[in-house]
């Protein structure tokens, strides 16, 4: 069983590899890309908590619940990519079995997940979603996206055509590798200690029809099995079902087989169906959960105060529902042809942290491509079609906009400086164009020189930011998008309407 | 003992002493050789007194028969393609634009000059631009990528590591960084055009089509952009210039935006000179030269023609 184990582990972490490599524009072909992420039980859970609905593929992780409400905790030590990857790195680290025991016991404060799951979970319910920041696919996803593959690959071509950059992407990056080095020191730390999603599938184990099983009789007390137990599932005494992760290295190296898997039964060791709460403990995790969402709300809406640098992706939904969504899985930045999706920092208040921006002077929205909707599997950014996009068809004079561009006449070019330029208007995409040019005449030290002066329409700008892109004042644009104008906001607006 | 396990130790620290300071020595006197040898751009040309014509004007409207008709006129294409010769073929791919939208070189045209050079035996016909948007998706949305690849071509995305700092020894750009990558492992290059409304250089043809072949900091050339535009012209000396004209974006332009913006053409132009071909190119467009100042600029420089009548000029009908 321990080498079909393997098999699976290497299957379903190659494959979460190979899915994110095809999750780019180059590579474009109708893959999957969002399966692990539709798949994640907790990112169902938590948006039905936060929304009351589930968005699109988000069935796919109840099929996982089932199955775990029958055979336990099989998602941690079977499919997982970020579990395989510290198992991993586990191996590399080799000592005695007194040792392993000492490292692989059940600790108490491994319950320290289930409690920060329920507080997750109440956060959820009050619409402050963050169950992305610990969960272990969106984890990975994002220090992939963001840190690890934008490192390997500076635009060789191998990944990428053009450095990918991503503004702090490194804190991400970091997490996964703290979640590694934590792993080295003790197998599977960060499953057995944080991770909400085991958690999850921690509560759902209790019920679990079969289990790992320790016969009394033949059974001579030497431990092995808890040296083997990654999981620290204790299956030298009573089994704790809420953390075994069905990994059988107690059933392979047990040297009498008094380890089998199957349902209860007589001559066998009791089994701990769920994990040891108290009830202060819960109600402290629950209190925890429903404070979070005022200490993170205690400022001005965003939707009465817009901030001019909160700009969302095309077919985001309004500020409030969107982080009612939005995981931070940045799958929307790992398959932006342009680089401009950013991890958000501060401009979308701390319950925005790593959630998608533009950043203008990284990369621009591309007229041509809806992608971030195609791959958003919460719906925060919603499918959209090109016609939707550039206002076409059905949807005639009503294009999706993210902002509007202004100039800063001090840099601008041949505002300031009596300078030719205007490569804000050439690339400007729209038709007619959103940036017009005043022809003038200026005389400088007698000489006359001819200009040309942009402008915004701001009836026709959709804030896509390919000016603020090209500007070539590259350090502090002269040209720059905000969010005004948004048509994801009916507040954030300066134009009359006709 | 005592004194021998000293004089060992004392032997020891001396001898890491003299590692460590003979390093620094070594060092603060090392000077790193800076690579000073920029690249140039080789002539891609073919001597004139081969051909038949130096320009020839195709109508039609059949892209294909065409840009065969103009080639046959202007020699056949075994005098520009030897066998076993690698092919850059730059159509403007620079925006992710459909087709019908003008912004993009015809993908027939771009798969009529790949299919010549296929048949003439090139070793290697590769196309290749550095697009304002993504290359992926700019080469996808222009069907520029599997015209070429249908046709028997090559497509490249240029990368970071195709850019070298090059030579270019022009009026407005000395140095700049160019497909050095792709442009060192090529010995013809044919430019393939499209015809288009710009708003500061006048337009967007033969000339201003090498700028695809520049990096970063292409987005400083529009402060001197008609001197600019004749520095590509002395940059880049051609094998061949087929400018598509067979629609033509009157507006709106570079990138155009609606299909309102473009017009029928029904021409194909095929030069030597990319200088003539902008001064024809103009016309088509409704302007005259005085609204393209890079196309006098360059012919003043001796880079080209300023009138294609002076050439040995041909017009055929298909």
């Amino acid at each position: 069983m321990r080498a079909v184990r393997r098999i699976y582990q290497l299957f379903f972490l190659g494959l979460f590899f190979v899915l994110l490599y095809v999750a780019t524009y180059d590579r474009l072909g109708g893959y999957p890309v969002r399966l692990f992420l539709d798949s994640d039980p907790l990112v169902a859970v938590g948006t039905v908590l936060s929304t009351g609905t589930l968005y699109r593929a988000l069935w796919y992780g109840i099929p996982i619940l089932v199955l775990t409400i029958f055979l336990g905790r099989f998602y941690c030590g079977w499919i997982c990519p970020l579990g395989t990857l510290q198992d991993l790195v586990s191996r590399l680290g080799r000592t005695t079995l007194k040792r392993k025991i000492e490292i692989n016991s059940y600790r108490p404060y491994y319950k320290l997940k289930y409690l920060i799951l329920l507080a997750f979970l109440t956060m959820a319910v009050l619409g402050v979603l963050q169950v992305g920041l610990l969960d272990p696919i969106v984890l990975l996803t994002r220090a992939m996206s963001t840190s690890i593959l934008p490192s390997i690959d500076r635009g060789d071509g191998l990944l990428f055509l053009s450095p990918r950059d991503f503004h702090l992407g490194w804190i991400a990056g970091l997490l996964l590798v703290a979640v590694l080095v934590a792993a080295f020191l003790r197998p599977r730390l960060w499953c057995k200690l944080l991770c909400p999603l085991g958690a999850l599938l921690g509560f759902f184990s209790r019920w679990s029809v079969f289990h790992i099983r320790r016969a009394i009789e033949g059974c001579d007390d030497c431990r092995v099995c808890v040296g083997h137990c990654r999981a620290g599932a204790e299956p030298d005494v009573s089994l704790r079902k809420s953390e075994c992760m069905l990994l059988f290295n107690c059933r392979e190296t047990c040297p009498t087989d008094a380890i089998t898997f199957g349902p209860d039964g007589e001559g066998l060791a009791y089994v701990v169906p769920g994990p040891d709460l108290s009830r202060r403990r819960i109600t402290g995790a629950l209190l925890a959960g429903l404070a979070a969402p005022l200490l993170i709300r205690s400022r001005q809406p965003v939707v009465e105060n817009p901030r001019p640098y909160l700009i969302r992706p095309p077919g985001s939904l309004p500020e409030p529902e969107f982080l009612e969504r939005c995981i931070k899985c940045e799958a929307c930045m790992q398959i932006c042809p342009t680089n401009v999706l950013q991890p958000a920092m501060t401009e979308a208040g701390v319950e925005g942290f790593w959630s998608p921006v533009l950043k203008n002077t990284i990369g621009y929205c591309e007229v041509n491509c809806v992608l971030c909707g195609e791959v958003c599997p919460t719906g925060a950014i919603q499918r959209i079609t090109l016609d939707q996009k550039q206002g076409r068809g059905e949807y005639e004079g009503r294009p999706v906009v993210l902002g509007t561009a202004f100039f800063d006449r001090g840099r601008c070019l041949p505002w300031a400086m009596n300078r030719p330029c205007v490569v804000c208007q050439e690339v400007c995409p729209t038709s007619p164009k959103a940036i017009k040019t005043e022809e003038v005449v200026v005389t400088e030290n007698g000489r006359s020189i001819r200009l040309k002066r942009p402008q915004v329409v701001p009836d026709l700008c959709i804030g896509c930011g390919i000016c603020e892109y090209a500007c070539p004042v590259i350090d502090r644009r002269a040209v720059y998008v905000t969010s005004v104008g948004e048509s994801r906001s009916k507040k954030n607006v300066m134009i009359l309407e006709k | 003992m005592e004194r021998r396990k000293f004089l060992i130790q004392v032997a020891k620290a001396s001898a890491a002493a003299l590692v460590v300071s003979g390093t620094g020595i070594w060092l603060a006197n090392r000077r790193v050789e800076e690579d000073e040898t920029l690249y140039r751009i080789p002539d891609y040309s073919v001597p004139r007194d081969l051909l038949a014509q130096d320009f020839v004007v195709a109508r039609g409207d059949d892209p294909q028969g065409m840009v065969e008709a103009a080639v046959r006129t202007m020699g056949g294409i075994d005098k520009f393609i030897s066998p076993g010769d690698r092919v850059l073929i730059k159509p403007n791919v620079g925006f992710d634009r459909p087709p019908i939208l003008g912004a993009t070189t015809s993908p027939g045209v771009v798969a009529a000059v790949v299919r010549l050079c296929v048949e003439a035996g090139a070793g290697d016909v590769v196309v290749a631009d550095n697009p304002i948007n993504s290359p992926a998706a700019s080469f996808a949305r222009s069907g520029v990528g599997k015209a070429a690849k249908e046709a028997g071509g090559r497509v490249h995305y240029l990368s970071e590591r195709d850019f070298k700092e090059t030579m270019v020894g022009g009026v407005a750009i000395t140095n700049f960084s160019a497909a050095v990558g792709i442009l060192g492992n090529v010995s013809r290059v044919i430019g393939v055009p499209t015809l288009k409304d710009h708003n500061l250089s006048g337009m967007s043809f033969a000339m201003k089509n090498w700028y695809g072949l520049l990096g970063r900091g292409r987005n400083r050339f529009h402060q001197d952009i008609h001197n600019v535009i004749a520095d590509l012209a002395f940059m880049l000396r051609p094998t061949l210039v087929i400018g598509d004209a067979t629609r033509i974006l009157m507006q709106n332009g570079p990138t155009g935006g609606s299909p309102s913006d473009v017009k029928p053409g029904g021409t194909i132009i095929v030069s030597t000179d990319a200088v003539a071909v902008d001064a024809f190119g103009i016309e088509l467009l409704g302007r005259t030269i005085a609204d393209c100042p890079s196309i006098t600029l360059a012919a003043e420089r001796g880079l080209g023609s300023a009138n294609p009548n002076n050439l040995r000029f041909e017009e055929v009908a298909v």
